[in-house]
């Protein structure tokens, strides 16, 4: 099945485009993708941990599971600490 | 009476048009807020800052903080709207207008709105400094 990923931020300058399809298993979880994304663009992997992801413009938790044509944003940190 | 404004736009912000979209006659007090860009942010100096958003996820959110501010407080209407792109020091980032029949709720919703909209609203900025340069997103624990 295909997804469309959504990027933006910092995620879209290291995936290099604002929009990728990804072909992933049928029933495939969000944390399928997320792992796939991560091989395919190593530097994403030291922003994971701080990401949120959202399925079809929700917040979504990372056992979400994908159906064909979901569009998952990348939702990326929230760098920068705190400010006064 | 003007219908609810939300809005993501890449032109300059004011106050007023967002003031007049949630005037109504039950309204006594309109509460507003205006996010600029700052010259220091974290001991840097700032150059410009670019806002990027999640438009078609962000404008949803701004409705559900609406949303929210009905269920806790009795106000009229809420306004918001956020600049994209490239914002110079002094411009205005983001507005909000909240109108209610008293201030207390009007001033409280007001806060909340902004607080809320930095927390889940799908909208970044890349601080561009004049010794680097960082995104900034949702969740920032940030305060102007």
């Amino acid at each position: 099945m295909k997804v469309r990923v959504r990027c933006f931020a910092a995620v879209r300058e290291i995936v290099g485009v604002g929009e990728l399809i990804v072909d992933l298993p049928e029933g495939a979880a969000l944390i399928q993708l997320i792992s796939q994304l991560g091989s395919q663009f190593p530097r994403l992997q030291a922003l994971t941990g701080s990401l949120l992801f959202s399925v079809n413009r929700e917040y979504a938790s990372t056992d979400k599971r994908l159906a064909e044509g979901d569009e998952v944003a990348l939702i990326p940190p929230v760098s920068g600490g705190t400010d006064v | 009476m003007g219908e609810p404004m939300f809005e993501i736009t890449d032109q300059p912000l004011s106050l007023e048009p967002l003031v007049n979209a949630v005037k109504r006659s039950s309204s006594g007090a309109v509460a507003t807020f205006l996010g600029v860009v700052r010259e220091q942010t974290r001991g840097r100096q700032v150059r410009y800052l670019e806002y990027e958003a999640y438009r078609e996820m962000a404008i949803p959110k701004m409705r559900e903080i609406v949303e929210e501010i009905h269920q806790k407080w009795k106000v009229d209407e809420v306004a918001m709207m956020h600049r994209i792109g490239h914002l110079q020091v002094g411009e205005a980032s983001v507005a909000i207008a909240v109108s209610a029949p008293h201030r207390h709720e009007a001033l409280a919703a007001c806060a909340y709105a902004i607080d809320r909209l930095k927390e889940i609203v799908p909208i970044w900025k890349k601080e561009v400094w004049t010794d680097g340069e960082e995104w900034v997103g949702p969740g920032t624990c940030e305060h102007h």
